[in-house]
């Protein structure tokens, strides 16, 4: 068997994802996500009186604590696996990935283990994040003063 | 309000998720370029918008990272010039990352790592 015929068996044997199944489970994930938060921001701005900008950085951080907490006690990566996107795009993707990172390497100890590996993933978001926003800001200011 | 959050985050983890399943793309790939993406339409004005449109749907995206970071470290320039852009840019980000940095730790250190 030379090596063509050996991709073509492995692309023909490996699982298809069902790519309109994954995309219809990401929608009403991701969908519920925003319903959800809108319900918080509701309840923040009535029961607390909090401002809406208020809101939005409670709500970043209820939702970051939940991504935390359900990734430590082991549900999060199940409901990764199947919802994908759904999850991964709102800010509770962020928060799983830090987490699960930390706990991963955990067992290399504080510093070389933890210390050096909580930003494994989500490090990619902070850099290019900080650095388009620079490069962004600058460009407005040499444009418009 | 309920109806646009639920549409405009459904719609843009559905774009996402697509991108994901038709490209060699990982999800890194896809949460920095949603972040970047996230920073420019900010730049162009247009993500403020989308949050009073959408409200919570345009929050809880990642996109909004790069929003808030381009809106503060604007706004520091604004204030103090050079080096406001970069004392402010984390300003109002940094509730994500101090955030997200402080849960995991606890966490990590109560709870064990599960296959």
């Amino acid at each position: 068997m030379n090596k063509k015929e050996y991709q073509e068996l492995v692309k023909e044997l490996s699982p298809k994802e069902p790519k309109l199944r994954n995309a219809i489970v990401a929608f009403l994930i991701g969908g519920s996500i925003g319903f959800i938060g809108e319900a918080i921001i509701l309840f923040l701005m009535k029961s607390f009186g909090l401002s809406r900008v208020d809101s939005y950085a409670w709500l970043a951080f209820i939702l970051i604590l939940f991504a935390s907490f359900m990734t430590a006690i082991g549900k999060f990566d199940n409901w990764v696996t199947k919802a994908k996107c759904g999850l991964i795009i709102p800010t509770t993707g962020f928060a799983h990935s830090v987490q699960s990172a930390a706990l991963d390497y955990k067992k290399d100890g504080l510093v070389t283990g933890i210390g050096a590996n909580v930003f494994k993933l989500a490090g990619s978001v902070i850099l290019f994040g900080i650095v388009s926003a620079f490069f962004l800001i600058l460009i407005k200011v040499a444009l418009y003063g | 309000m309920f109806i646009q959050a639920f549409l405009f985050a459904g719609i843009v983890c559905l774009i996402c998720q697509i991108i994901l399943d038709n490209t060699k793309l990982t999800p890194g790939h896809i949460t920095s370029g949603v972040t970047v993406i996230g920073a420019i339409l900010s730049f162009l004005g247009i993500y403020d918008k989308l949050v009073s449109f959408a409200g919570a749907g345009a929050t809880v995206l990642i996109a909004n990272f790069g929003h808030m970071l381009y809106s503060a470290g604007l706004a520091g320039y604004e204030e103090s010039g050079i080096l406001g852009l970069f004392s402010n840019m984390l300003c109002s980000s940094g509730i994500a990352i101090v955030s997200v940095v402080v849960f995991s730790f606890i966490f990590t250190m109560v709870f064990k790592a599960r296959d």
